[in-house]
């Protein structure tokens, strides 16, 4: 009998047609279709994560990444074309220009994004001279800062000093700290500046006084007082001051009334109208009526 | 019995897992080759068979994706004789296949020709319960057939119901339905050698595949290369293989014989080569280029050279006419076709009324075979080739293929089997419980 084992290999030129057992095995697992799926898709899907999440498990590379990116971004936020060379302030008088350098505080030049405009916007119109602030970067590097400014609209004076308001009120600056271009109307008195509005109507429409007025003063913080110079007052109601305002004003106009020896006008009772003389215009008055007492007597 | 039916039943549940699946393979083992092919089944509902269409009109619901054919190594009269050589020649068969068609397959269909098949003519018959046949009664007069003894070592592969009687008429191919008293069957058992089997078993195993049925290679030769008048008529297939010539006869669309006779090609082979004193291959080469059964007055001209290459050199230039060629064949091709008429008479297709003979397979391409069988065995005799199926490749469609173009037929439209039917009740212990059930449902 020929040997059975390894005639297959030792006869020439006869190959065996017949894949060996494991390679037909491992073609029929080929043609698994889920298997295909798996190794087409799933081994490199895992080698994939495996890979990354091997490399990350390292802290050194993961700080070694962040770095990196921290520094690319840092490498492109220092490019020129994102510098801010210039700070332009516009619509700012120069006392408020500066405090608003002072209070920015920027170290030019700097990059745009290291800018947090919103915040800026708010540290600016925390400027109390700032009504609103309008930042923006245009192209070159210029930050433009377009400010609209309180403007004093009146003087209030208070026992710390004499305060410049705007017409809604709101602290602009200290008297001492600003010159200014035109006279304003003064006013006193606490809760002054509440009222800032009818402050100022009542200043338009205490116009015809000229020279003669100087200020206005709140009243327990419900009426107002017009003083005038030499002291006197006119004391108007709590309503309609307006009204009783106009009414002195025509009444100095027909018999000038305050041209005469009052010190006080008293409108507080609108039904009434008070007046206080001076001392000597009381005495005066006293015996101009003692005379007409008299003259009436010998008359009658 | 029970045992017959459970094994066939397993492979009949995987055959229905692989068409749920829509892959099957289909594999013959023959002496001179093993062709595999994969079928791939559509949708159930893509093919409706019409009405008055047959089975064999069922290849349009399935396709050949991958065919492959190998040269069999191991395989001797049609059984299998070295299991290994076998089993890789199964593997480069299915390997190339698979490959072909791009799909894995697990679940195989296998014939083959050897293993002496037997036939027997069961007969069985029960009265009815009812006047109307049912089902169950089909079932009933399938168990009432008396099992043969078929012998040690034998087991079955085909039992078929080829005819119902049902009280004195005859011929009914389907009895449900019909009104009668007594209700008869004519089955018929196929044997083989159990060895086969289990050898054929291992090899499938060891080649990680699922057997899903088997087929005995006549039966679906004869299914393939039949026409349908032939198969309803009567006719006889000689499937002239390799190493093995098989016969089945048909009537009324069904098998009613089957044998085989254990010589083929390869004895024709070998002749030549023990009679020429040449090596087998060149004579399988000159049988196939030159080789012919009737010889003429030109065949003495044709001469052929016998080339080899021993050094000597009158042995090397020896040259042969034809006729003599023809003379070393002839004897062999009709020792076989001989041998095929005994069968078919002791089998009793002379009382047939059709008597037509359908020679296919490899051998039955030598020139001239059709004239020397019909001298032999009539003359109603035809060369078959199988029916075209589908996506079937035009080198694997030759008469040499028919067993497997007829295991794909047979793959998509099974013949109903004896297993096929249920069990009948009254051998079930459990009938008293259903029956008291019954009884429940009945009165209350």
């Amino acid at each position: 009998m020929r040997s059975l084992i390894g005639s297959r290999r030792t006869a020439p030129g006869h190959r065996d047609p017949a894949p060996s057992r494991w390679a037909y095995r491992m073609q029929r697992l080929w043609l698994t279709p889920l298997f295909r799926k798996l190794l087409r898709v799933g081994l490199p899907a895992f080698a994939v994560v495996m890979t990354v999440g091997w490399y990350l498990a390292e802290d050194g590379n993961v700080q070694a990444l962040v770095d990196g990116a921290s520094e690319m971004r840092r490498e492109i936020e220092n490019r020129p074309e994102f510098q801010v060379n210039l700070l332009g302030i516009e619509g700012a008088s120069q006392p408020v220009a500066d405090a608003i350098r002072t209070r920015l505080s920027l170290n030019l030049p700097i990059s745009s994004f290291d800018l947090d405009l919103a915040e800026m916007r708010t540290t600016i119109e925390g400027i109390s001279a700032v009504a609103s602030a309008d930042l923006r970067i245009q192209s070159g590097g210029y930050l433009a800062v377009t400010v609209d400014e309180r403007l004093p609209a009146l003087i209030w004076q208070t026992r710390d000093g004499a305060a410049l308001l705007d017409d809604e009120g709101v602290f602009v600056a200290w008297l001492s700290e600003r010159v200014l271009e035109a006279p304003l109307p003064l006013v006193a008195g606490e809760g002054a500046d509440h009222v800032v509005g009818e402050a100022l109507d009542l200043f338009v429409a205490a116009a015809p006084l000229g020279e003669r007025l100087r200020g206005l003063v709140r009243m327990g913080e419900r009426r107002w007082d017009v003083v005038l110079r030499d002291d006197r007052r006119i004391l108007l109601p709590e309503v309609g001051a307006m009204a009783a305002l106009d009414r002195i004003i025509m009444l100095d106009e027909l018999q000038e009334l305050l041209s005469r020896d009052v010190t006080r006008i008293d409108l507080r009772n609108p039904e009434r109208l008070s007046v206080q003389l001076t001392p000597v215009a009381l005495e005066e008055f006293r015996r101009l009526r003692t005379l007409s007492m008299q003259g009436e007597e010998q008359n009658g | 019995m029970s045992m017959l039916y459970d094994a066939q039943r397993a492979m009949r549940a995987k055959r229905q897992e692989a068409m749920r699946r829509g892959v099957i393979a289909i594999l013959d083992i023959g002496s001179h080759k093993i062709a595999c092919l994969v079928l791939r089944f559509d949708s159930a509902d893509n093919f409706r068979p019409a009405e008055g269409v047959g089975a064999m009109a069922g290849q349009s619901s399935f396709r050949v994706i991958g065919a492959a054919t190998t040269r069999s190594r191991g395989v001797r009269f049609g059984e299998i004789d070295a299991v290994q050589e076998t089993e890789r020649a199964i593997r480069t068969a299915v390997q190339a296949a698979q490959k072909m068609a791009n799909a894995r397959v697990d679940h195989v269909i296998v014939s083959f020709a050897g293993a002496r098949p037997r036939s027997y003519g069961l007969v069985g018959e029960v009265s009815l319960q009812t006047g109307t046949v049912t089902e169950h009664d089909v079932a009933r007069v399938l168990a009432a057939c008396d099992m043969p003894d078929v012998g040690e070592g034998r087991e079955v592969v085909h039992a078929q119901p080829v005819n119902f009687a049902l009280d004195h008429r005859t011929g009914l191919s389907d009895p449900r339905g019909h009104v009668g008293n007594r209700l008869s069957t004519d089955m018929h058992l196929l044997t083989i050698d159990a060895h086969a089997i289990e050898t054929l078993l291992h090899c499938v195993k060891r080649c990680d595949l699922e057997l899903a049925g088997v087929a005995s290679s006549p039966y679906v030769a004869g299914v393939s290369s039949l026409v349908e008048d032939e198969q309803e008529l009567g006719a006889a297939c000689i499937d002239m293989g390799g190493g093995s010539t098989s016969l089945s006869i048909f009537i009324k669309k069904h098998m009613i014989f089957a044998d085989t006779v254990r010589m083929g090609g390869d004895h024709v082979t070998s002749d030549i080569s023990q009679g020429l004193q040449i090596p087998m291959q060149d004579a399988e080469r000159i049988k196939t280029r030159f080789g012919g059964v009737m010889a003429t007055g030109i065949d003495d001209r044709e001469i052929i050279e016998l080339e080899s290459d021993t050094g000597d050199w009158h042995h090397d230039r020896r040259t042969i006419s034809r006729a003599e060629l023809i003379g070393v064949m002839r004897p062999r091709v009709e020792e076989i076709l001989e041998e095929v008429r005994a069968r078919l008479d002791a089998a009793g297709f002379d009382h047939l009324p059709s008597q037509r003979i359908v020679l296919t397979g490899g051998a039955s391409q030598l020139p001239g075979l059709d004239g020397l069988a019909s001298r032999i065995l009539g003359n109603q005799v035809r060369l078959g080739r199988p029916l075209r199926v589908q996506g079937l490749p035009q080198s694997a469609c030759g008469p040499s293929f028919a067993a497997c173009v007829g295991l794909s037929l047979f793959a998509a439209y099974p013949q109903d089997e004896w297993w096929d039917f249920e069990v009948p009740a009254d051998r079930y212990p459990a009938r008293s419980l259903k029956r008291a059930v019954k009884w429940f449902r009945d009165n209350w």
